[in-house]
């Protein structure tokens, strides 16, 4: 691939399915990846990006999964956790980007430190969470042996745009497209809050909230969701309707948000609006049943990200 | 009797007055930003022109303090070249350091000035020392400031493995999510820190009466609803009260503010080089009592760390400049999280 302004313009993006930003069950979690329709795929990151008091998948059933999933065919990274806070955290990042196997996600720039130009010739994708919202951090990470980027959730089509008019040579573009938004994380767990519970001794209350935890403002309009450190839009974003767009953009791939039911319908219909299988109309018809609440789309139309501009 | 090296005080200014009162009252270190969205609190009639600047400098080197220029929002696509001429206008004003958050423009501060010393701003989410120090491998980094996420040991441990200078937060409002990690304001309002350097920006804000009752909102989102006997404070969003599961409270947060002047003497011992006070939106009479309350502190502490304890007065005297709000330690507590 040479520079932007070369990409040719029917590039078609691959799907990527993000990591799973909830704690599930380590049973769940196995299920969901072994009935996933892999060949829909390009890209899956695994990995918790959000909580390492989550432990109910330890860091060899991640890389035994990984390598289940890449045997599949599909290209498997391996997410870092955005916020470090303890010495174990530190460890679980490193051992995650020294792991000599896989690609790695970055989601913080204590990550990067561990990546860049440890091995030479070892790339990495640089996560959602570095706040990449200029060209030259991206050409910085790039010369640190960034292969693929993901635009940070409240930049849209306009920055990419500006972004790309001098996107590094062989740099990916990866852009958030549908689940619910990750807008905030915090050292407190809101989920433990909620349940007046200390985070130390937290039992594990996320468990029970596999897509997060509704917060609505007093007259019920449906605002956030919280899924302990991390605050989320209680919208699903969707950019399905964005997706001639995105092409246009050159972009390499679109992140499906994993959600615990009807995943696998999600990921077709993308696979299908991508495939010119579904026009945009039979697109909004086949997710609107699934949602989990209505969608948003206003970032990428540089507005408030809870609108939702396209009909 | 054991002295500490002494830990530096570093106060916030909105305006000229503020930097002033800043200085007479004992700063080390004042930090300001410029007119534009090339600093985290871009508000109508505050931060400083140039003349302003220069005037302030003058009178801070003047009498033995350092300035230090906050440049810290991330330079949007397209625009970079405005964050450049912040950087050009530091260096050209003689500020002893600028803060940064974005990369892109650290490089560019480094090759550019590299005589201007380059402090991390706290937008840049660096919570752990291998973070950290890739600012100071690629850029020269000295100084960085920590998120406030990390409680008390936690913090002690970034200090012992980095030898970049550390300076925490001591006192001022709370952000509970970390800084440069947080894009709630632009989810409501479609400006955030990191984009633009305001949250719940007071643009989007409405205030509503109805029945008595007074409903404020921001972009149409209800933040929080008040009786005629409640303090309405202002909707920053996640202070607001919200609805979960069927119960109604703080969901994220309760309005409060940091203060840490009781940790003084083991920020002192683990190593800590500067304390921050939040708050170039305040008044110059906030800044003068804060910054003489903490001058005081951290001398005694510095003198005698094993006899310090925070005066009544150092305490009764910061409440009162926090309206009301709940006095907290934040993260440094870990019972907070």
């Amino acid at each position: 691939m040479s520079s932007g302004n070369h990409q040719p313009k029917t590039k078609q993006p691959g799907l990527a399915l993000g990591p799973v930003l909830y704690y599930w069950s380590r049973e769940m979690l196995l299920g969901f990846y072994a009935h996933l329709p892999h060949s829909r795929l390009a890209t899956v990151y695994l990995g918790e990006v959000v909580c390492g008091r989550r432990h109910g998948m330890r860091p060899e059933d991640w890389l035994g999964l990984a390598r289940d999933l890449a045997r599949t065919g599909l290209e498997v990274v391996l997410s870092t956790q955005a916020l470090i806070e303890t010495d174990l955290d530190l460890r679980a990042m490193q051992r995650i980007a020294e792991n000599g196997e896989f690609l790695v996600e970055a989601n913080d720039m204590g990550a990067v430190r561990r990546l860049a130009g440890r091995v030479p010739g070892v790339s990495f994708v640089a996560g959602p969470h570095l706040n990449v919202y200029n060209n030259d951090t991206l050409a910085w990470l790039a010369e640190l042996g960034a292969s693929r980027w993901v635009m940070p959730v409240e930049l849209g089509s306009e920055a990419l745009a500006r972004l790309h008019q001098r996107r590094p040579a062989g740099m990916e573009t990866e852009v958030f497209a549908y689940g619910r938004l990750p807008l905030a994380f915090s050292a407190r767990c809101f989920t433990a809050r909620h349940y007046n519970l200390p985070k130390d001794d937290c039992q594990y209350r996320c468990l029970d909230h596999p897509d997060g935890q509704l917060l609505a403002t007093r007259e019920g309009q449906a605002f956030l969701a919280l899924n302990g450190i991390q605050t989320q839009s209680a919208q699903v974003y969707d950019l399905g309707n964005a997706i001639p767009r995105l092409r246009e953009l050159g972009v390499d791939r679109l992140r499906l948000s994993p959600q615990s039911a009807h995943m696998n319908e999600v990921i077709e219909a993308y696979h299908g609006a991508l495939d010119g299988g579904l026009s945009e109309g039979e697109l909004e018809t086949a997710l609107a049943p699934i949602r989990l609440t209505p969608p948003c789309d206003g970032y990428w139309h540089g507005k408030p990200g809870i609108e939702h501009l396209t009909a | 009797m054991t002295t500490l090296r002494k830990l530096e005080l570093v106060c916030p200014a909105g305006a000229l007055p503020s930097l002033k009162a800043a200085v007479d009252h004992g700063a080390d270190w004042v930090y300001f930003g410029l007119r534009d969205d090339t600093n985290a609190r871009n508000f109508a009639g505050l931060n400083f022109d140039s003349r302003m600047a220069r005037e302030g400098i003058r009178y801070a080197h003047d009498r033995g303090a350092r300035t230090v220029l906050a440049i810290n929002t991330f330079p949007q696509a397209g625009a970079f070249e405005r964050w450049e001429r912040a950087i050009d206008a530091a260096a050209d004003l003689g500020v002893d350091a600028v803060i940064l958050a974005d990369p892109g423009l650290m490089r560019y501060a480094a090759r550019r000035y590299p005589a201007l010393g380059l402090h991390l701003s706290v937008q840049a989410s660096a919570t752990n020392h291998e973070a950290i120090n890739i600012y100071r491998d690629h850029f020269g980094v000295r100084r960085a400031v920590l998120p406030r996420v990390l409680s008390i040991q936690q913090v002690e441990q970034v200090v012992r493995d980095t030898d970049v200078e550390i300076e925490v937060f001591g006192f001022g409002s709370l952000c509970v999510m970390v800084e440069g990690r947080c894009a709630l304001s632009s989810f409501a309002t479609g400006m955030s820190p990191n984009t633009v350097g305001v949250c719940s920006p007071a643009s989007a804000v409405r205030w509503e009466q109805t029945n008595g009752d007074m409903a404020v909102r921001l972009n149409g989102i209800l933040i929080d609803r008040y009786a005629p006997n409640e303090n309405a404070g202002y909707p920053t969003l996640c202070k607001g009260r919200f609805d979960v599961g069927g119960e109604t409270y703080y969901a994220i947060e309760e309005p409060s503010s940091l203060n840490a002047i009781e940790l003084l003497p083991q920020l002192a011992a683990m190593g800590v080089a500067a304390v921050k006070i939040e708050g170039r939106q305040r008044s110059p009479a906030y800044v003068a009592e804060v910054t003489r309350i903490w001058r005081a502190a951290i001398d005694e502490c510095c003198a005698n760390p094993a006899r310090f304890s925070a005066r009544p007065q150092w305490k009764s005297g910061l409440t009162r400049l926090t309206e009301g709000q709940q006095i907290t330690l934040g993260a440094y507590n870990r019972k907070w999280k």
